[in-house]
């Protein structure tokens, strides 16, 4: 009887341990707080079109962490520099005045060569800094954001969509109506049982993830990996360990890049300024509750993870505003959330 | 026998000596010829200057110095000083909303602080243990994850599970704090009002302490035979001296220097601090965390529970932070509930690191060093950027650039150091 006791309550400890403690305490919640919704009667089609929405505008931002991640350098902290990279594309598709697909995909390859240097040259120095990379990441990520702040208050940018009316420099927030606003949440959109499915918008996220799937199918792909996961035995079979660590960063950065404008288009605006700053942390806390730890990652961690997160973040705002017309309760349940998930990572042995 | 022994070290020859204290001390030094262009640039007096540096330095040099023994400990910068931070300004706001004021309030908060910043210490301990390797994220992201928890306490909770009764603190609706809090008529300048004294007297005094101190170690040094310290106490007489007869000069004229006042009381404090932390190192506990510091497998295997004096430093860290938290806003004199304490991290890191401090090594003389330098560049960048681009929010946004890209800078140069020896062994 004691020996059965024993053997299921270590199956059970093993299960959480498998499952991950923060991934069952979100799901509960989550749970919960949908239950709560329901008996509130708010719409429910509502909050999963919303899910479903923000599911993908921000994949692909979760999706940047997992280049980095398998590449061995820790969380990808870095990733408002993909993100301004990113930026600049979507501002020069305004400039040289594109509007729909054009201007959408005009700006991805606008930022790709812009990416891709900066993440060789973040690549390049996270190489310098084994060990350290995330903390020396981060500041290298704030830094960067308020060097480019100096930029956006600079940049000779000339449409009136952008430029302040009087004096120089860039808007804070860029509308992107009449643009690219929507462009892939409206493409092929449809509603089932009131649920709106905008297809294009997860089309382009599966995609991607595809992309990255397939990326680690090939020659490099798996290089990369094996230098990851044991960069001992990989340098000693050939493979230079320094030279994947900053593929997977120009690969993480690129996507940083793509991810934002997937974001942008989808929220309507361009945000230029200290916006980018957090939005590294929001990643990898979505990265981390799908399961990831910092040292493995995989597509589906991305998937599960963004979903969970996104999810709660959707129902926290309605029923916090229902139960107790706290706005700032969702706000503050963002914060515990993501950083709680990403201290929780970070204890962990495994992760060493 | 220890004379001989440092005799037989060969000098560097003089060339090469400049250059490596140019090396080593890159960042302090490309930090003092910003602050000096910035001043240029700025158009500021410097009675103004000093007017602003004095009340800066008093109000941020405690926190500074709260950084200094994680470090010592191995820890790295602990930025989670902002819990610290935190302990103390719910502290000052419970105070305030009990209409305290003057040096009862802040005997009142500090002892309520203590304890909370103990125990929030402890639990930063654990976690940071836990997290070895990654002490430094671990302590951003906990300062982050606290901040959520402090916004649930003080915008969700007080109103509705915490009876607050109070029309000035708490928002119409009845629940949550306003977002920003006067301490006029209360705990504003309760510690600096003590005692001020104008800035050449301070000065004048500082000087005759200095000149006192100088001659007692060198002819210390002198006994001893300690010969090559000397130079530094000379060095030391010459410059007090030259400050003496300044502060002498300028309090007998009618310059606008002798309107800047000093916090008396305040200084105290942090010389105590200084003092404090001096003697720190040489207790048994100082030199357990420096052997724990320098290898945690030696001080293992030397019978000192690491676990727990890694605990004990964040404690008295945090604590300290507390404290110097309750410092800072009595300065300030209104705050922000929900900003104030966000970047006391950061802004301490920042400045540790430009005096000169490095990940594995600080002492206090980087502290002071870099809080004045760094907040040098905090009254000039706004100014100098205006003057120079017609726009201040450049200077504002140089100004965050330079503490984000000094930390950035400094952590990267260490790590890339570590790398360079440990490829060399």
């Amino acid at each position: 009887m004691a020996v059965r006791n024993l053997s299921t309550q270590r199956s059970l400890k093993e299960m959480v341990k498998t499952f991950g403690l923060p991934r069952i305490i979100i799901v509960i919640f989550l749970i919960t707080l949908w239950g709560i919704s329901m008996s509130l009667e708010i719409p429910f089609g509502q909050l999963l079109s919303d899910t479903l929405v923000r599911w993908g505008m921000n994949g692909v931002l979760v999706l940047a962490m997992m280049p980095s991640i398998m590449a061995g350098t820790g969380l990808y902290f870095g990733l408002p520099v993909g993100i301004i990279c990113g930026l600049i594309g979507g501002l020069l598709a305004i400039e040289l005045n594109l509007t729909g697909f054009a201007a959408f995909f005009g700006a991805i390859l606008f930022s790709l060569p812009l990416s891709a240097i900066a993440g060789w040259g973040y690549g390049w120095m996270m190489n310098r800094l084994k060990g350290s990379e995330m903390t020396v990441a981060t500041y290298i990520g704030f830094s960067f954001v308020s060097l480019m702040c100096i930029f956006w208050a600079m940049a000779p940018f000339k449409s009136p969509e952008m430029a302040w009316p009087i004096g120089r420099g860039l808007r804070v927030t860029i509308s992107l109506a009449g643009r690219y606003e929507k462009i892939l949440n409206n493409f092929l959109s449809f509603s089932v049982f009131g649920v709106m499915i905008p297809t294009g918008l997860l089309l382009f996220f599966l995609g991607m993830c595809l992309l990255v799937r397939f990326f680690f199918t090939t020659k490099t792909g798996l290089a990369l990996k094996a230098s990851g996961e044991n960069p001992r035995f990989s340098s000693s079979s050939g493979v230079s360990v320094d030279k994947m660590r900053i593929v997977g960063n120009i690969f993480s950065t690129i996507l940083g890049s793509i991810g934002i404008l997937v974001y942008s288009q989808s929220f309507g605006f361009l945000q230029l300024y200290t916006a980018p700053l957090f939005m590294g942390f929001l990643a990898a806390a979505s990265i981390l509750i799908g399961g990831a730890s910092i040292k493995k990652a995989s597509i589906t961690h991305v998937l599960l993870g963004t979903f969970l997160f996104q999810g709660l973040l959707v129902v926290a705002l309605p029923v916090a505003n229902k139960v107790a017309t706290l706005g700032s309760l969702a706000e503050i349940s963002r914060i515990i959330v993501s950083n709680g998930v990403i201290l929780y990572a970070l204890a962990q042995k495994s992760g060493e | 026998m220890e004379k001989s022994l440092h005799n037989r070290v060969p000098r560097k020859p003089s060339k090469e000596r400049l250059k490596s204290f140019f090396v080593n001390n890159l960042v302090t030094i490309l930090f003092l010829v910003l602050c000096l262009v910035g001043l240029r640039l700025s158009g500021l007096s410097l009675a103004f200057y000093l007017n602003d540096i004095v009340s800066r330095v008093a109000r941020n040099t405690f926190l500074v110095l709260a950084l200094l023994i994680p470090v010592l400990a191995g820890m790295g910068l602990n930025f989670a000083i902002v819990l610290g931070a935190m302990a103390g300004q719910s502290a000052i706001i419970f105070v305030t909303h009990w209409g305290i004021g003057g040096m009862g309030g802040i005997l009142l908060s500090v002892a309520i602080c203590s304890p909370l910043a103990l125990f929030l210490g402890y639990l930063t301990g654990r976690l940071l243990d836990k997290a070895r390797g990654k002490e430094m994220i671990t302590s951003l992201i906990l300062g982050y994850f606290a901040n959520g928890v402090y916004q649930l306490f003080f915008l969700i909770l007080v109103g509705t599970v915490i009876p607050m009764n109070n029309e000035v603190l708490v928002l119409s609706s009845g629940v949550g704090l306003r977002s920003s809090i006067d301490l006029s008529g209360g705990l504003r300048y309760a510690i600096d009002d003590v005692m001020r004294l104008s800035f050449p007297l301070f000065a004048l005094y500082c000087a005759i302490g200095m000149l006192v101190l100088g001659t007692y170690l060198l002819i210390k040094a002198r006994r001893t035979g300690k010969l090559e310290r000397e130079k530094h106490y000379i060095v030391l007489l010459v410059v007090s001296l030259a400050l003496f007869v300044w502060s002498l000069i300028t309090s007998l004229s009618l310059s606008a220097v002798n309107m800047v006042r000093v916090p008396l009381l305040t200084m105290a404090i942090i010389a105590a601090l200084c003092a404090f932390t001096h003697f720190f190192f040489k207790t048994k506990m100082g030199q357990d965390l420096k052997t724990v510091g320098q290898d945690p497998h030696i001080a293992e295997v030397s019978g000192i529970n690491v676990s727990k004096r890694k605990i004990q430093a964040i404690m008295i860290s945090t604590l300290l932070a507390a404290w110097g938290q309750i410092i800072f806003l009595q300065n300030l004199g209104a705050f922000s509930t929900y900003g104030s304490h966000e970047q006391v991290g950061m802004f301490a890191a920042a400045a540790i690191l430009i005096g000169g401090a490095s990940v594995s090594k600080a002492t206090i003389s980087h502290a002071l060093l870099g809080t004045i330098l760094f907040h040098t560049l905090f009254i000039v960048s706004p100014l100098a950027g205006r003057n120079l681009f017609g726009d201040a929010q450049i200077g504002e946004y140089f100004r965050s650039f330079v503490a984000y890209g000094v930390i950035a800078v400094a952590l990267g140069l260490h790590a890339w150091k570590k790398l360079m020896q440990g490829r060399k062994k």
